[in-house]
C-alpha cells in the first residue's frame, strides 16, 4: 500500500522559488555575470521559474540553460530503463561566468556530480553555486546545495514527488511511502 | 521506445518507429558538435574498432570522429595493409580483432551480405557501413535526418533517386527506409543500371528525367561509379550527363523548393552539373554534418545497450 503525503502546497512551493531567487540576489555580486542552468527535466523548469522571479524583483534578464546530463551518468550500464536523451541547450558562454545551478531534488548527489562534469565541458566558469527544492539526504558524494528550499529528511523506502504545472498540471510536493500490507 | 536489436546491417529489417528513434537520437547528440570541446563521456572505454576493405574517406571518418565525441577509442583495419592479403579469411580476422575486446565492429566489404554475416557470427554489435550492391543503413538514415531538417514532414514528400540504382546500396537502403515513413519514390536511370525486378522496392520508374523531377521534393542522385561496373555499362559519360546528368534547366521541372542530394563524392559534369552542385538547393554538405550525428546516434545506442547486457 502507497502512503501519500503533501509537503509543499502550491502557495508553499512559490514562496520557496521566492526565497531561493533572493538568495541567489544576495549571493551574486554581478548578476550581469551570471548564468543560470537547470537539469533536465524539472530542475529545468524550476530554472525558468527563479530566472522570472529575478526578472520580476531585480528587473535583470539573466540567461537560462538547460542541461541534460544522461550522457554524463555514471550508471549508464546500470539503469533498467533505456536512457532517452532530452537535449542540452547551452546558448551563454559560460567562460568566466557565475552559474546558478539549479535541480528539484537533490539525493546521493551523483546528478550533480554529472552536471557539474558537463559544465565544465563547456568551458571555465568563475564560481558554481547550487540550489534545489528538495534536500532529502542520503549523499554519496562530498556534495552540499548552497541554497536548499526544504530538507526532508527521508528513509531509503521514502519517495520524494516534485510535481510542476508545465509537466504535471500541479505545483506540489509529496512524500510517498510504499508500506507493506 | 527503444533499439533492441544488436546490429545495424540494414534499413530493410528496420521498422519506422526504429528509424524515428535513431533520429531523435541523433537530433538531440547534434548539439555536441557544435561545442567548443566535441566530447561527451558516454562511450569512455569503448573500443570501437572499423574493419574497412574497401576504399572509403567519408564514411570511415564520419563514424570516427563520431567514436570519438563519444570518447570511445578506435582501431582500423584496412585490407590494404591486413592480413587479408595473407590470405586470411573474413571471420577470423574478425575474430582476432576481437580478442582484442573490442566492443562495436563496423564494417565495409565488397560482398554483399559481408556484414551480417559478420554480424550472426560474433557475440558483439555489427554495424554495416556497406556491403557490396546491398545496403549503407546509415547513409540512408544520415539522408533522412538531412530531409527532416528542411521539410516539416517526412510523408508524402516525393523523392527522385537518379542513377544506378542496381547497383547503388544508399539507393537500395534509402528505398527500404523511406518506404516505411510514406514518401514516394520514383527511380530513374539507364535501363542497364536499373534492376531486372523493381516490384520489391515499391516505387514507381520514370521515363525520363522531366518525369523522375515533376513535383520532386527531393532529388538525390546518385554517383556513376566509374571505379566499378559503370564503364560498360554506359556508352558514354557525356551521353550520361545528357540524359541523366541533372542541371539547371531540368531542375525547373521539381518543387520550387527542392533539395538536392549525393551522397558523394561527385562526378561534376556527369551526374551532377556544377551550377546545381553549389546552388543554394544543394544540402551535399548538410548530409555529411548530418552523418557525423546519426553515427553517434548508432553508437551509442549500441554501445549502452552492451554494457547493460553484459
Amino acid at each position: 500500500m502507497i502512503i501519500e503525503k503533501e509537503i509543499l502546497n502550491r502557495h508553499e512551493f512559490d514562496n520557496i522559488i521566492t526565497r531561493l531567487a533572493f538568495q541567489i540576489i544576495e549571493k551574486s555580486h554581478d548578476l550581469s555575470e551570471t548564468c543560470i542552468i537547470g537539469i533536465k527535466r524539472r530542475g529545468a523548469i524550476l530554472a525558468d521559474r527563479i530566472q522570472k522571479k529575478i526578472l520580476k524583483y531585480k528587473n535583470i534578464d539573466l540567461k537560462v540553460g538547460y542541461l541534460d546530463i544522461t550522457l554524463y551518468r555514471d550508471d549508464l550500464s546500470e539503469i533498467s530503463d533505456y536512457p532517452i536523451l532530452s537535449g542540452t541547450q547551452i546558448e551563454c558562454d559560460i567562460q568566466d561566468k557565475n552559474i546558478i545551478l539549479i535541480d528539484d531534488v537533490i539525493f546521493t548527489g551523483r546528478t550533480v556530480r554529472a552536471a557539474l562534469d558537463a559544465i565544465i565541458d563547456f568551458g571555465r566558469p568563475k564560481k558554481i553555486i547550487l540550489a534545489v527544492l528538495v534536500d532529502k539526504g542520503h549523499r554519496e558524494l562530498p556534495i552540499q546545495p548552497d541554497f536548499t528550499g526544504k530538507y526532508v529528511p527521508t528513509s531509503k523506502t521514502e519517495v520524494i514527488n516534485v510535481c510542476m504545472e508545465e509537466l504535471d498540471d500541479k505545483d506540489t510536493v509529496a512524500i510517498t511511502k510504499n508500506k507493506e500490507a | 521506445m527503444e533499439y533492441k536489436k544488436k546490429d545495424l546491417t540494414g534499413t530493410k529489417n528496420l521498422s519506422a518507429e526504429e528509424i524515428l528513434f535513431i533520429l531523435e537520437t541523433a537530433k538531440k547528440l547534434k548539439e555536441i558538435n557544435s561545442r567548443e570541446i566535441k566530447k561527451v563521456p558516454a562511450l569512455k572505454g569503448k573500443t570501437i574498432a572499423t574493419v574497412f576493405f574497401e576504399a572509403s574517406t567519408r564514411t570511415k571518418n564520419s563514424f570516427e570522429v563520431a567514436a570519438k565525441r563519444l570518447s570511445a577509442d578506435t582501431i582500423s583495419v584496412t585490407s590494404s595493409y591486413s592480413s587479408t592479403l595473407k590470405g586470411e579469411t573474413l571471420l577470423d580476422t574478425v575474430h582476432n580483432i576481437r580478442s582484442m575486446k573490442t566492443d562495436i565492429f563496423i564494417i565495409r566489404h565488397p560482398l554483399s551480405g559481408a556484414a551480417k554475416f559478420v554480424a550472426d557470427n560474433i557475440d558483439t554489435p555489427v554495424i554495416n557501413a556497406g556491403d557490396g550492391t546491398n545496403e549503407h543503413p546509415t547513409q540512408a538514415l544520415l539522408d533522412i535526418l538531412t530531409i527532416q531538417e528542411h521539410k516539416i514532414n517526412l510523408k508524402g514528400l516525393n523523392v527522385a533517386i537518379i542513377g544506378d540504382i542496381d547497383h547503388s546500396r544508399v539507393a537500395k537502403s534509402d528505398i527500404w527506409a523511406m518506404n516505411k515513413l510514406g514518401m514516394n519514390i520514383k527511380i530513374f536511370g539507364p535501363s542497364t543500371m536499373i534492376p531486372a525486378n523493381i516490384e520489391p522496392f515499391e516505387c514507381s520508374l520514370a521515363s525520363s528525367i522531366s518525369d523522375a523531377i515533376r513535383d520532386a521534393d527531393v532529388i538525390m542522385m546518385l554517383r556513376i561509379q566509374l571505379e566499378r561496373q559503370s564503364k560498360l555499362l554506359l556508352p558514354s559519360l557525356r551521353e550520361y550527363a545528357n540524359f541523366f546528368g541533372l542541371n539547371n534547366k531540368n531542375l525547373s521541372y521539381a518543387k520550387k523548393d527542392a533539395i538536392i542530394m549525393h551522397p558523394g563524392p561527385i562526378n561534376r559534369g556527369v551526374e551532377l552539373n556544377s551550377d546545381v552542385a553549389d546552388s543554394p538547393q544543394s544540402v551535399i554538405l548538410n548530409q555529411v554534418e548530418s552523418g557525423v550525428a546519426v553515427r553517434m546516434a548508432i553508437l551509442y545506442l549500441l554501445g549502452i545497450q552492451k554494457r547493460r547486457n553484459k
